[in-house]
């Protein structure tokens, strides 16, 4: 049964097979001393996933991802089915730019994923990301755990910054984000 | 869900009118505010005073926090007691969307729904701080002809136009659609800011058919479950019955009848009717009175003395009338068994008039009602008082809508899940 709520507040950890060797190798190492371990992606939560809707070009996914355990946890990288490209980003002075070194998320605190501030940017959209629609993101640990969330796509008309990746600078070329043009109050909701 | 209020009858609490003790006591407070005010600015200006006992008004906000569960076998604002403000807003279909964007619609208005009438912003909400007063906010969600076509399902035979009826006069503009938000609350910029949220998520799916505002009494103004007035001045919604009562259930709730997604649901009929006041106002008391076949003070039968006194049909007067005209509006209303009434949802709405017209305002009620089963219920209620009602010469359907209104859901499911998946 289908639940959007619940997808969009769930997140599969799937450690990698490099993950699942080193943990299964610490674990023997560890052996002795009985303990276990756990990834990185064992202790990330994410709620409120959501990306802007757009039919091609670039857009973004926001949310907030929790972090459980007592030490920092880097997001090194994300990538998406949906997009050929897919890049951690912030907005500085209104401009978006890739994070140095991914995005932290503190010991015991969240990191907040909002327009305007830091988000998962995609380029390259591959298919259009319909409003409803769910887009499968996998994000890619400090410790090289792999951490999958689905974010809703929501008609939104924000998160329209430029890019200082994007020389030309022109609104009008495929870096815009805003979505179909049939997506704007005036022309849908005029009846 | 279940209200556990008392119904106070509208006699214990109507005035029968300002005593002169309490007018003076009315005018010496202003004049004190005004002293007050001139003194001290205008930090006391809006102090008033209260006429009778009480001594303190809710002036901590509490009402606004108040939650309505949004999750269980019924949609919540069908048994809510009901926001002080409403808006009633029909949309149309789109071309081309079908069930599997119809599910994902659903998806997402479910969400907006679950959080915002929980007092927590919608996904995407870029006005959180609107969210966070909730007011007794309820989300309902309605389905016309037009949106089960579109999921390829069987329609109940009643969910349609309701037939022709002589006293109609209805206007595309405020009649049909595809799908219904009802959202209420007892603050309208809670509403207001709900609503916007929806039709952002709903934009790409459909358009806007009409939208239809109305008002009760606010929250405060009266004890709570007082039966509410409606612009002719008139005790409206009586005979209604309340929710939490076996009639409640026998009246409302989809019958083994109804198809399978309809289970646990109910329909809705909204019907627009304009209130001639201009001509109302040469009416007399009597003459009010005589048209309901109920007082105008507490709205008891003209047989009895308190608002919810059983009508006497059979009564006659001295001359061998009935005490309660034949054609009088309570008696054409009337229905014996509670399985064959309507459970009443009434709004006030009062608009300007046509720029240069005669008339002072536009104004009457959006008559909502619940029912098991339309062709049933609704029915057979309209076409007694289409054939005779001494309130139709002051009143006339404008616009009139049906709607099915599907079960509620539970956490991780959405609203017409049933209908779009099974």
């Amino acid at each position: 049964m289908f639940a959007m709520s619940r997808a969009a507040l769930t997140a599969a950890k799937t450690p990698t097979l490099a993950a699942l060797v080193a943990a299964i190798a610490l674990t023997l190492a560890a052996c002795s001393g009985g303990g276990g371990t756990s990834s990185d992606a064992d202790s990330l939560t994410v709620t409120d996933a959501w990306a802007k809707a757009a039919n091609s070009g670039m857009t973004a996914a926001f949310g907030e991802i929790t972090n459980t355990s007592d030490h920092d946890i880097t997001i090194v990288s994300a990538a998406s089915s949906s997009a050929t490209m897919v890049e951690l980003h912030e907005v500085v002075d209104e401009v978006m730019r890739p994070v140095e070194g991914g995005f932290v998320v503190p010991a015991g605190g969240t990191l907040t994923l909002q327009p305007g501030g830091f988000h998962i940017m995609f380029m390259g959209i591959t298919t259009p990301i319909a409003a409803g629609d769910e887009v499968q993101l996998s994000l890619t640990l400090g410790d090289d755990s792999q951490f999958t969330l689905t974010a809703v796509a929501k008609d939104f008309s924000g998160a329209n910054e430029s890019y200082d990746g994007d020389a030309s600078m022109d609104p009008g070329d495929g870096m815009d984000m805003s979505a179909d043009p049939s997506m704007s109050p005036s022309a849908s909701m005029g009846g | 869900m279940k209200p556990t209020d008392t119904q106070p009858s509208a006699a214990d609490a109507a005035p029968s009118g300002p005593s002169r003790r309490l007018f003076l006591a009315a005018g010496a407070a202003a004049g004190a505010g005004a002293f007050a005010a001139g003194a001290t600015g205008v930090a006391l200006d809006r102090a008033g005073a209260f006429r009778g006992s009480p001594t303190a008004t809710d002036d901590a906000g509490t009402n606004g926090q108040r939650v309505v569960p949004f999750y269980g076998e019924h949609q919540a604002g069908v048994t809510a007691r009901p926001g002080a403000f409403a808006s009633f807003v029909a949309l149309d279909l789109k071309r081309g969307v079908g069930r599997e964007r119809l599910a994902a619609w659903m998806r997402l208005i479910t969400d907006d729904a679950a959080r915002l009438t929980q007092g927590r912003a919608a996904l995407a909400d870029v006005e959180p701080e609107l969210a966070a007063t909730p007011a007794g906010l309820t989300v309902t969600v309605g389905f016309g002809p037009g949106f089960v076509t579109r999921a390829r399902r069987d329609k109940p035979e009643w969910l349609a136009p309701l037939p022709a009826f002589t006293i109609d006069k209805l206007l595309d503009e405020w009649s049909g659609g595809d799908a219904l938000f009802l959202v209420a609350a007892d603050e309208p910029g809670t509403v207001a800011h709900a609503l916007r949220m929806l039709l952002k998520d709903s934009r790409l799916f459909a358009t806007l058919r009409w939208r239809q505002d109305g008002f009760r009494r606010a929250y405060g103004s009266d004890p709570h479950g007082m039966t509410m007035r409606n612009m002719f001045g008139q005790v409206d919604g009586t005979a209604s019955i309340r929710p939490g009562t076996a009639d409640f259930d026998a009246a409302v709730w989809a019958r083994p009848d109804a198809p399978a997604w309809l289970q646990g649901g109910t329909s809705f009929v909204l019907r627009r009717i304009a209130m001639d006041l201009d001509r109302w106002d040469a009416v007399d008391r009597v003459g009010r009175e005589n048209t309901i076949g109920r007082r105008l003070d507490n709205g008891a039968p003209l047989t009895g003395t308190d608002e919810h006194d059983a009508l006497d049909l059979d009564a006659v007067d001295a001359h061998s009338l009935p005490v309660i005209s034949s054609v009088a509006h309570a008696r054409r209303a009337h229905v014996a068994d509670p399985a064959k009434s309507i459970v009443r949802l009434g709004y006030n709405y009062e608009e300007r008039s046509a720029p240069g017209s005669e008339a002072l305002s536009l104004t009457g009620l959006l008559f909502g009602a619940w029912q098991a089963n339309v062709t049933e219920q609704f029915v057979p209620i309209q076409r007694s008082l289409d054939e005779a009602d001494l309130l139709n010469v002051w009143t006339t359907p404008v616009g009139s809508a049906v709607f099915a209104i599907p079960p509620g859901c539970t956490e991780g499911e959405y609203l017409g899940q049933a209908l779009l998946e099974g």
